[in-house]
């Protein structure tokens, strides 16, 4: 720690510590554009120059750190000013260079309310501008779907440039040219080719780059704000939930360092419009082959003459990838007061299972662990696809250096070098066996063994995750067996144990043909089910699963109901409702509840809080909110044997993974560039 | 420095010459493992001059694909850098120096010649031979005004031996390079003022001057 | 006046051999293994003890450069790099180092680079400078063939040398844009600190130094540091390499004893101002950087750093601009003012947007298409961007036009009211420059 004085005030910080961050201490604020925690400094937007005693001219207090202070001609702590006549001097003078070129547009541009460069100029600028001449013109430039440009705005801070280099690891943006005529844009206007592109928007501190499908659509005062989690991906992200009346208009990423930083995939970001095509709004009943809209009296009198027409063991239910631990212990519960046992949340066909212990299907390293990993061996898995802002964070832990990164399974495009191992079990078996890329796992203290989806749903999947968890060599210290999931319900799934009971049918027999007589599908639209059985499909939109419903039950999306996530690491997280569900379209839970009566089997709650009471009574950990609940990792004595074949990626197309995303046409067209791309690359 | 654009027309490939891929790898080699950037500037220069003093696309992508940077870093060189041509130039590219000590010394009346002869600025003249710019100081203010055709410089330029030279350009008919008015490099005219031991008053008379000047 | 036996660039005009026998025979590559046998530290205090300051502009003490290099690490190479970037407006002597006794520098590289423990060394010279590079090279490969430097050189310190080059961007004789330049990105300044000392080229200790500073090396070592501390003025130490252009009858590069009086450089070696000194205006002593000197100011000055500094100009390059009577200075400065900005890099904020603003204004007071107001507008502008720029650049563009203030605001006030007087004349001669 060293200490330092900023306007009188004595603090006490770390060495390390840029004097804006020893100023932010003592309570001094510094107005910054280009300064960003999580990006390298780049020192060139000069808003922040402090006075350090001692120095000839003001310095950029973000790039100056405290350890490169000297004391005083008498032993003096260094002294740093930041309210100094000269001080005000250079930050109006630095404004007003930002602004000479600025166009006067806030009252047209989207930044406008949000804006960095409109609050300084407030606090930090002067009323009137002396510049006569024409101000620069500057062309906008074609970044992508997602960022539409306003160049003219542009204060070059390269914030933008930084964050592809750095953390998308894309390097999709640059600056061109030079001095005055120096622009911010891509290779030639090319789209970028992020998946985490849309961050860049946040991060402009000015309306130069902006959300494209938001454009025009609403000012940051109308919105009500709701804090939640993201379901796009096992990761869940923090995020915000920006309302209109009933309408959600844009989901923008919050803090958590342990998961997501500040940073939110494309598809977690603009789904938007998916949550608002293609909904269920209403019930429906299948009438002679085709679905006709029905009261929910109607839908569950369909329901009841079903289930009462056959026996527990031919009744079955599927969870799907969106849904809350509250639903699915909802619908586990009526299942157990049916008395039935074939019930999965792995429509995947994932071969995970709770009985082997919470540390054999989670991301035991954590997220914020990956930062401490000194290898890292995937298998099966494409991070960059399945969860991009976790593969930022591997990029993050790459930068750093010294980064062994092993892959075995498809030869995909990461943002960082890998060594590519092989494709499938045969290499993993030659790992297993010691040899090769093993040697540098077992030199490694903290290894991170990455096992995606693609892996654990083959047949042998067992074997693959034996494998992996014997290459991690997990520690007292340390377990570095890392389960990528790519859907969000998933271990709050496991943790809740929706896997078949004694006897039961799991996903993959549960809709062969003429397993089942009837089948409730909670929002399992990643799995056919073979004709036969009587589906009752309740979820959100008329995706897959609907298609093939023969009761529909509408539902509320992620953001329209107040819902526990458990994210891959095991850590429990609460989403908060931002928004009403459309027409009739009810919350899981209170459906389940209703649906219970009906079926004569009712459930022990009638609100949400009785629901958790009882959530909370059988698993205990659901109740400690963003903590990870320690689990075993314990095999059966039985050995495992790989079976040849390659690894495929659980993502094949990262913008289409589930029904909303699948709704949404900002994610087709994204979709159809990534693919466009993809072409263009094999030719 | 105003907006830089590739051309609009640009050919479909571009390849480095054996004999220039030799060089490049000589380049390359310079730099220590894992540095290769640092050739960019050299490799893209080299693509310029083979390939009639301007840099066209491909051959930003080929540099980078080389040099294994994203193309964006090496457009932003490409662009950063003035020397880089991203258009069509004349046969003779004249870089005209217009900076203060060229001013001072008459280039007004050089880029008279040039506006006059060639036209305006960046545009091919239509015999294909010339097209000019002006630019920032080339470093021979001693030798001011001046430009630079191509490679070489020319200095101690008046309007008069300018238009000479242009004519002996145009025509095919062999140039001096360096200074106009007969000096060796930058010593005064008239008659040296230093180093008279080793060179006599004019340079060729001394016990040290070289007998070939080469 | 210097005697031409203490003259250390002695083919300044190439009418000696440039090639390796010819330099030898000047006294280059003389006992260069006896110099570096006498170790690092004595060179080190040889250069010291000479009063050496940078020969690039800012003037900073060679010797005590040098001794800021950390101790040799075997994962973190120190380089010693050249910086041949000559690219200020009034300077042209690196150019004729390099084309007409590129071996003094040579042989100055390889004695830096021990001095510093750096056993590779790269020469970045601008773009432009075609022939120089190759002539540079061709001396290069002569002294590999000669196996005066290399892996196992008969000067007994392992050393690489290598010639590189820029593309037309007069930042990159910033030093750490020059690295950034070196490293295959654009030419943009870094944050200091860390210094280069630190963290240089490809993140390892570096020094970079001028060419001019870096040739002398060898003969100073030769010939002692006393020897070369003999002349000039206290703290203004030694022989060097003044540039004149402009309005003088015969403009030349020219070597010299540091303090000489401008009179005296000019009468001697430059045949008088054009038109007499009566005819005088101004001069801008130190490259276009530094703020122009009144006739009167400088006309018996001593020609060096803090002499200048006295006269809130600067010895800078030592590029001598003279200005006489005729000139237009309103227009030269403002040609200087377009220099800069369209030199500025763009990275930071005043200069990106300070250098072109200030040039706009000055166009416009250039036919007297101004408010007199703006004057004092323009002079704070200049001080908006002085000092708080990452790079000197900042300060650089700032600096001419505080000194055209400074020294002629009544010109810009005649140019105003004679607009004022009759705002429907023809207009002054039309000025622009490239495609704006």
């Amino acid at each position: 720690m060293t200490k330092i004085v900023v306007d009188g005030v004595e603090v006490d910080v770390p060495g390390e510590y840029t004097l804006l961050q020893a100023c932010e201490e003592a309570g001094a604020e510094i107005p910054r554009f280009c300064f960003h925690e999580r990006l390298s400094i780049a020192g060139n937007c000069r808003m922040c120059l402090v006075e350090l005693k001692g120095a000839p001219k003001p310095i950029a207090s973000c790039a100056w750190s405290v350890k490169d202070c000297r004391p005083g001609p008498n032993g003096e702590l260094p002294t740093v000013v930041t309210k100094s006549p000269t001080v005000k001097k250079a930050r109006n003078g630095v404004m007003e260079f930002l602004l000479i070129n600025h166009p006067l547009d806030c009252p047209i541009c989207d930044q406008g309310g949000e804006c960095d460069l409109q609050d300084q100029a407030m606090a930090f600028g002067v009323d009137t501008s002396r510049y006569e001449e024409n101000k620069r013109a500057v062309e906008d430039k074609y970044i992508g779907p997602l960022v539409r440009t306003s160049m003219n705005r542009c204060i070059h801070c390269t914030r933008c440039v930084r964050f592809t280099a750095e953390v998308a690891g894309t390097g999709d943006m640059g600056a061109i040219g030079r001095g005055e005529d120096m622009e911010i844009t891509t290779y030639l206007e090319t789209a970028m080719g992020s998946e985490l592109q849309g961050n860049v928007a946040d991060l402009c501190p000015v309306g130069a780059l902006l959300p494209k499908p938001y454009a025009f659509k609403a000012r940051p005062w109308e919105l009500g704000k709701t804090e939640s989690i993201d379901v796009m991906d096992g990761l869940g992200s923090a995020i915000r939930v920006d309302v209109r009346g009933r309408e959600v208009m844009r989901i923008l990423p919050r803090v958590n360092e342990a998961v997501n930083e500040e940073w939110i995939s494309d598809k977690t970001r603009q789904v938007v419009d998916g949550l608002k095509s293609q909904r269920l709004d209403r019930p429906y009943i299948r009438r002679d082959g085709r679905l006709v809209a029905a009261s929910w009296g109607e839908a569950f009198a369909a329901i009841a003459a079903r289930v009462s027409a056959t026996t527990p063991a031919r009744i079955g239910a599927l969870a799907g990838d969106l849904a809350s631990v509250e639903d699915m212990f909802a619908l586990k519960s009526l299942m157990q007061g049916l008395g039935v046992t074939n019930i999965d949340c792995r429509q995947d066909g994932t071969k995970l299972h709770p009985a082997m212990g919470r540390a054999s299907y989670i991301f035991n390293p954590t997220v914020a662990g990956i930062e401490q990993a000194d290898a890292i061996l995937i298998i099966g898995s494409n991070p960059r696809k399945e969860s991009p802002v976790l593969n930022a964070r591997i990029l993050k832990r790459w930068r750093m250096g010294n980064l062994p990164v092993g892959l075995i399974g498809e030869r995909v495009e990461l943002t960082y070098d890998y060594q590519y191992l092989g494709a499938g079990a045969e290499t993993l078996a030659e790992l297993a066996s010691g040899r090769g890329f093993a040697e540098v796992l077992a030199k490694a203290q903290r290894p991170i063994v990455i096992v995606g989806q693609g892996a654990l749903m083959r047949t042998d999947g067992l074997a693959v995750l034996a494998a992996a968890a014997k290459l991690a060599h997990p520690s007292p210290e340390w377990n570095g067996l890392a389960i990528l999931h790519t859907a969000a319900a998933r271990v709050g799934g496991l943790d809740l144990g929706f896997v078949p009971g004694a006897g039961g049918l799991d996903a993959w027999a549960m809709t062969r043909p003429g397993a089942l007589d009837v089948l409730f599908n909670l929002g399992a639209d990643e799995i056919d089910v073979a004709p036969g059985a009587f589906v009752v499909y309740q979820g959100t939109h008329g995706d897959r699963g609907a298609h093939r419903a023969d009761v529909i039950l509408p539902s509320a999306a992620y953001t329209e109901k107040s819902g526990t996530y458990v994210n891959m690491e095991g850590r429990v997280q609460f989403a908060d409702r931002a928004n009403f569900a459309p027409g009739d379209a009810r919350e899981d839970w209170a459906i389940l509840r209703a649906l219970s009566d009906v079926l004569g089997a009712t459930l022990g709650f009638d609100s949400l809080p009785a629901l958790r009471k009882a959530l909370y009574a059988a698993h205990p950990h659901f109740a400690r909110l963003d903590a990870i609940e320690a689990g075993g990792l314990t095999f059966a004595t039985q050995t495992f044997e790989l079976q040849p074949g390659a690894f495929t990626s659980a993502v094949q197309d990262f913008y289409l993974t589930n029904p909303i995303a699948r709704a949404s046409a900002v994610m087709a067209e994204c979709s159809a560039l990534a693919k466009g791309r993809l072409q263009q690359a094999a030719e | 420095m105003s907006v830089r654009r590739l051309a609009d027309e640009q050919p479909a490939n571009f390849e480095f010459t054996p004999e220039n891929l030799v060089w490049v790898e000589a380049q390359i080699a310079k730099y220590p493992e894992g540095r290769q950037a640092s050739a960019v500037i050299p490799l893209l220069w080299q693509a310029q001059k083979q390939h009639n003093y301007w840099l066209p696309k491909p051959a930003i992508e080929k540099v980078a694909e080389m040099l294994d940077m994203p193309f964006i870093r090496v457009l932003e060189v490409a662009t950063f850098y003035t020397m880089f041509n991203l258009e069509p130039v004349g046969r003779f590219f004249i870089q005209m120096c217009g900076t203060t000590p060229c001013m001072l010394r008459g280039s007004d009346d050089i880029k008279a010649v040039l506006q006059r002869r060639v036209g305006e600025q960046r545009k091919v003249s239509a015999d294909g031979n010339f097209c000019w710019l002006e630019v920032e100081c080339l470093g021979a203010c001693c030798n001011a005004p001046m430009v630079q055709i191509n490679d070489d410089y020319y200095e101690d330029l008046s309007a008069q031996n300018f238009e000479t030279l242009l004519d002996d350009l145009a025509a095919g008919r062999p140039v001096h390079i360096g200074s106009q008015t007969g000096r060796s490099t930058s010593e005064p005219a008239g008659g040296l003022t230093s180093l008279t031991s080793f060179y006599g008053a004019d340079g060729h008379s001394g016990p040290a001057s070289a007998t070939s000047k080469s | 006046m210097l005697d031409d036996k203490d003259r250390i660039f002695t083919n300044l005009y190439g009418f000696g051999d440039w090639r390796l026998r010819g330099a030898q025979s000047r006294g280059a590559w003389d006992n260069t293994k006896g110099l570096i046998e006498k170790g690092k530290d004595w060179i080190i205090e040889e250069m010291k003890a000479s009063g050496l300051r940078g020969r690039g502009g800012a003037g900073f003490p060679t010797g005590l450069k040098w001794s800021f290099m950390p101790k040799p690490d075997p994962a973190r190479p120190s380089y010693l790099v050249v910086n041949a970037d000559e690219s200020e407006p009034g300077t042209c002597k690196d150019r004729e180092i390099m084309r007409n006794d590129p071996h003094l520098l040579i042989e100055g590289c390889m004695i830096a680079s021990f001095a510093m423990g750096a056993h590779a060394c790269y020469i970045y010279l601008r773009g432009e400078y075609i022939l120089e590079r190759e002539r540079l090279q061709a001396a290069v490969e002569e002294c590999y063939a000669a196996n005066l430097v290399g892996k196992n050189n008969a000067n007994g310190w392992p050393f690489d040398i290598y010639v590189h080059h820029g593309a037309g961007a007069y930042i990159c004789g910033e030093e750490t844009a020059l690295l950034e330049s070196l490293e295959g990105k654009k030419g943009m300044p870094r944050l200091k600190p860390p210094f280069p000392a630190n963290m240089g080229l490809y993140g390892c200790p570096t020094t970079v130094n001028n060419v001019e500073s870096i040739a002398v090396a060898p003969t100073i070592l030769r010939r002692g540091a006393s020897w070369f501390a003999g002349f000039g003025a206290k703290n203004n130490t030694g022989t060097k390499l003044f540039c004149i252009s402009g309005h003088v009858n015969t403009p030349c590069n020219v070597e010299e004893a540091m303090s000489i009086t401008f009179r005296e450089l000019i009468d001697r070696h430059c045949g008088g101002i054009r038109g007499g000194w009566d005819n005088l205006l101004a001069v801008i002593p130190g490259g276009s950087s530094v703020p122009c000197v009144p006739a009167h100011e400088i006309a018996d000055a001593a020609m060096d750093f803090d002499t200048l500094r006295g006269l809130k100009s600067g010895l800078g390059t030592a590029a001598v601009i003279v200005l006489d009577k005729s000139t237009d200075i309103v227009r030269a400065i403002t040609r200087i003012s377009y220099f800069y900005k369209h030199e500025s890099c763009g990275q930071c904020t005043p200069c990106r947007e300070g250098t072109g603003w200030m040039w706009r204004v000055l166009t416009r007071m250039c036919e007297g298409r101004a408010q007199k107001r703006e004057i004092d507008m323009l002079l704070e502008v200049s001080m908006q961007i002085e000092g708080h720029t990452i790079c000197a650049l900042g300060d650089a563009a700032a600096w001419p036009v505080q000194g055209l203030i400074r020294h002629f605001r009544h010109e810009i006030e005649k140019r105003i009211d004679d607009y004022a007087a009759n705002p429907h004349s023809d207009p002054v001669l039309p000025f622009g420059v490239a495609a704006e």
